[in-house]
């Protein structure tokens, strides 16, 4: 299957094609104001055309800021913010991913938050009045993550879902 | 009295008690009850999004489910829990295949979304629910001497389609809100602009530079202060300005503070009763301007 089909097939990555390159998004991406490391339109045209190592091992994927002004201004309805979601994915299952990312993983799966409440924190709650925080449902959402393949990263090299 | 489900998230019950103490006491004050319900997770924001869009569907439908249950819409704090949860709530509404596909992952907990109730966030809560006109009666302390910078951030506006918050390129609902507390509500160059907060930790030079873009320009507008209703806003414009001073000895001693804070400090909640010292900008300015 060629990788932009890949792309098309998952969540998020449906809109991928409708792309006319019109550059509606570089003008509106307050990344790509200060930095030329970054360019919606770029990443979208190499998707398009199946450059995949440059896409999935490549930094740009992830200096999006996710503010989804190019989202909401984008003449053909791409949603450009989804589909670089549904490449993070893909390069996240091919093991390409910023450390802090691989730590907010962890912390959501093994504790349900991706901030620890600690007994420091726990104590200064009820110091300022605040209520007990409730228990969280982490044995659910471990249920629910299992089920989907959450976290796993794909067999073989250069092969994506 | 109309009551919410609240959902807190991670990062303002574990960091930011200012907020939370202010939320809840001025909300309270206005007739909204919060429920605390049990087990509740992590909404699922951008970086697990980044991981698997399909576990940030199921953790957002798992959470709505459990306020569907409890027969309560849900509100929120943060824009980021926010727009995880309205989004998934909107998509699945109306994506049938998806929803069965979501579904699926959720019985393996027990649990299934119905799509019956909204997520709200609370500025939503404030002028739909309560309206401007019972707020602008509830204030005791008027503060008709600040000019404050609505900052709206991203993620309550877009993607509208499935939020639908608010007009995404003229939003007014801050603006209104901080106007009907008799402040002025003073523009500023570049206000719809990202704060840059999920920058931080994969670019820190990025993140500060749209950082300081919104408080170059706040300064230039003379305002008091810049009122946030996000709290990754608020951890980026506010220790940002700490970073600013130490990587580019820049000082701009300008105070952030959370719309429940001015609401709250307006109906007369003593800053020492919502922990505004916990702020690490100082907001002793804007209280002495209160009157």
């Amino acid at each position: 299957m060629e990788f932009s089909e890949k792309i098309t097939n998952r969540i998020g990555g449906e809109t991928l094609t409708s792309c006319y390159q019109c550059g509606t998004c570089v003008s509106s991406c307050p990344i790509a104001r200060i930095t030329s490391e970054f360019n919606p339109r770029e990443v979208i045209k190499l998707a398009q055309l199946g450059v995949r190592e440059e896409v999935i091992t490549g930094d740009a994927i992830w200096l999006c800021t996710s503010c989804y002004n190019c989202n909401e201004r984008c003449p053909q309805k791409v949603e450009i913010a989804e589909v670089i979601y549904a490449m993070r994915n893909m390069a996240f299952e091919a093991s390409n991913k910023p450390a802090i990312y691989a730590e907010f993983a962890s912390a959501f799966k093994e504790q349900g938050r991706v901030v620890p409440v600690s007994q420091f924190v726990e104590k200064k709650r009820a110091d300022y009045g605040l209520p007990p925080l409730q228990p969280t449902g982490v044995e659910a959402l471990q249920k629910i993550l299992a089920a989907l393949s959450f976290g796993k990263t794909s067999s073989k090299e250069g092969e994506d879902k | 009295m109309k009551s919410y489900a609240l959902f807190l998230g991670c990062t303002i019950p574990a960091r930011q008690p200012s907020y939370e103490l202010s939320a809840r006491k001025s909300l309270s004050r206005l007739d909204i009850e919060l429920v605390d319900l049990p087990n509740m997770t992590c909404c699922a924001p951008p970086p697990v999004e980044s991981i698997n869009l399909e576990a940030n569907l199921s953790a957002a439908a798992y959470n709505i489910s459990l306020a569907e249950e409890a027969d309560l819409d849900l509100v929120t704090l943060c824009a980021g829990c926010f727009q995880s949860l309205a989004k998934a709530n909107a998509i699945l509404k109306q994506e049938e295949h998806l929803k069965k596909r979501i579904n699926k992952n959720l019985s393996h907990a027990g649990k299934e979304f119905k799509g019956n109730k909204e997520v709200k966030h609370y500025l939503q809560v404030l002028k739909d629910d309560i309206g401007l006109k019972k707020i602008r009666a509830s204030v005791n302390r008027p503060l008709s001497n600040l000019k404050v910078a609505a900052f709206y951030g991203c993620h309550v506006l877009r993607p509208s389609g499935f939020l639908r918050f608010d007009d995404p390129e003229r939003p007014r609902i801050l603006d209104d809100l901080i106007e009907s507390l008799h402040a002025r509500s003073v523009p500023y160059r570049n206000k719809l602009k990202c704060c840059g907060g999920l920058m931080r930790g994969i670019s820190d030079d990025i993140a500060l530079e749209l950082a300081r873009d919104k408080l170059v320009n706040t300064s230039k507008a003379g305002v008091d202060c810049i009122t946030t209703l996000c709290p990754f806003c608020f951890v980026a414009l506010d220790i940002g300005q700490i970073q600013l001073r130490s990587k580019r000895q820049e000082t701009y001693d300008m105070s952030i503070l959370h719309y429940s804070e001015l609401l709250a400090l307006a109906m007369g909640v003593k800053p020492e009763e919502m922990a505004l010292d916990t702020h690490k900008i100082k907001v002793d300015k804007v209280i002495e301007k209160l009157e």
